[in-house]
């Protein structure tokens, strides 16, 4: 029995302890959450923007319609635009994307974390829209009416009324997608970058050893998503406080 | 043409479905400055769709409004300029959830008049004093009663200082006891000389203040009179068997 408990502990310092091995995953668990966060929030801009003119073109494309005139042409075209998107992103796995944007489409770009968060912020942002859609279209259409009745246009009805109520119907569901791009960036590997996974597997390659380096990459994911998890929690119970 | 007249309708026209549904069947009307014009009629008689159309809420099919004298239905117009002069009350209040009574009075005036926060949050308490809910400024919609949220609805619609305020079905949706308070309300504001549309209901209010009782069905006027010969002689049949359904 202490043979064995002595053999764990050799593997555990010849994993970390080891030229400082332990260093490299928390390199790597820094670069995953750069990636992830800045991904997150070029998603959320992505997102705001193809929710607003696909909604935009589900409730007003009709009138906008009748008026005639560039607008509606315009948006017509914007809409075709962001629906191709949401096809071609949603239809494909996300390391094709990633490896076409290093190998293909960013070429000269040698900073793997920046292509990365382009990547997977491109990514997110195709499933941030339909979230931002949910919630937008969750709202009661008297509550727009409201905001045009008191001579809000469009823009500043959806601005100061609409996505300010949807922000919170969706906060939950935004969260969760958080979640998993945390996990979704362990690939970001492909394409050089240096993240929490491709550290453990680093280590793995300099050991030999795999059981230890990859059962701490995966205790390191599980702590990030059970810590994201009970944020969501104390958020969720916020929004219902706010509710009565 | 009178400059009395605030709104002028001609030719009003909404068809649904390719013009197989008739909501509003050609109406003309003249609304006249500090008149109160009181529309009643059976449920989908175009009524409501007729009071959403005056303001653009619904687009017409064929028409024309002209609004201080400009027709707000063609295709240069600002209708979010007018929308400004047209206050409008829902049949389910509206109000913004997320924010307190004060601030769902100060958004429209702070963000479309760029009005000071200080000046738009004294008008707004002026207003709430008016409809008796000084005390309320700080709560969310949700902590009021249905006829409370109706009167900070107007008063809303109030803080933009319109020319006209629309009344789409303004106690239909509230408890019994409710309906009195708002109804006191917009009989004050009649008082004041407000010109106002009322779809209502309320067939006592329409004798009380109502300047003019319209009759809508199939989405046409069928009658229109004072309310004293509205309710007392009643011409078209239709009519007359519709107030005979109808509590007064």
């Amino acid at each position: 029995m202490g043979e064995w408990f002595q053999k764990l502990a050799d593997k555990f310092y010849l994993c970390f302890i080891d030229d400082a091995r332990w260093t490299w995953l928390v390199d790597g668990l820094k670069n995953t959450m750069i990636i992830t966060v800045f991904a997150l929030i070029i998603g959320v801009i992505i997102g705001i923007i193809i929710a607003t003119v696909r909604s935009t073109y589900d409730k007003n494309g009709e009138a906008m319609k009748k008026k005639g005139g560039a607008g509606y042409v315009v948006l017509k075209i914007a809409n075709a635009i962001c629906n191709l998107y949401l096809t071609v992103i949603r239809g494909t796995p996300v390391v094709v994307q990633l490896m076409i944007m290093y190998f293909v489409i960013l070429v000269n770009e040698q900073n793997g974390v920046i292509v990365a968060i382009i990547a997977f912020g491109i990514n997110s942002g195709a499933y941030v829209a339909e979230i931002f859609r949910s919630g937008i279209m969750s709202i009661d259409p008297g509550q727009f009416e409201a905001g045009r009745s008191l001579g809000f246009n469009y823009i500043q009805t959806m601005m100061h009324i609409v996505i300010p109520q949807a922000v919170k119907v969706i906060l939950p569901t935004l969260w969760n997608e958080f979640i998993v791009l945390v996990k979704e960036t362990s690939v970001a590997g492909y394409v050089g970058v240096v993240d929490l996974t491709k550290a453990g597997d680093r280590i793995r390659g300099r050991t030999f050893e795999a059981f230890m380096p990859l059962l701490a990459v995966a205790i390191v994911y599980l702590c990030i998503v059970i810590i994201l998890t009970q944020i969501l929690k104390v958020i969720e119970r916020r929004l219902r406080k706010s509710e009565r | 043409m009178n400059d009395n007249v605030l709104i002028k309708v001609r030719g009003l026209k909404k068809y649904y479905n390719n013009g197989k549904v008739k909501a509003i069947d050609g109406v003309d009307i003249d609304i006249k400055k500090g008149e109160v014009v009181v529309v009643v009629g059976p449920s989908g008689s175009g009524k409501s769709t007729f009071l959403r159309s005056l303001n653009l809420l619904e687009m017409p099919t064929e028409g024309q409004i002209f609004f201080d004298g400009e027709d707000i239905n063609s295709k240069d117009a600002n209708i979010n300029l007018h929308r400004q002069k047209m206050g409008m009350v829902f049949q389910h209040f509206n109000l913004f959830p997320h924010k307190t009574v004060l601030s769902n009075i100060t958004l429209a005036p702070m963000k479309l008049k760029k009005m000071k926060k200080g000046e738009a949050e004294k008008k707004a308490m002026e207003l709430l004093t008016m409809i008796h809910l000084q005390d309320k400024a700080g709560e969310y919609p949700a902590q009021l009663s249905g006829g409370q949220k109706q009167r900070v609805a107007i008063a809303r619609a109030l803080a933009m200082d319109p020319e006209v305020m629309l009344f789409d079905e303004p106690t239909s949706a509230l408890d019994p006891e409710m309906v009195g308070e708002v109804l006191d309300i917009m009989k004050e504001l009649a008082k004041e000389g407000m010109t106002m549309v009322v779809v209502t209901h309320e067939m006592g209010f329409a004798k009380e203040v109502g300047s003019r009782v319209i009759f809508f069905d199939e989405g046409k006027i069928k009658e229109e009179n004072t309310p004293y010969e509205f309710f007392a002689n009643p011409k078209e049949p239709r009519l007359k068997d519709f107030l005979s359904k109808v509590l007064i």
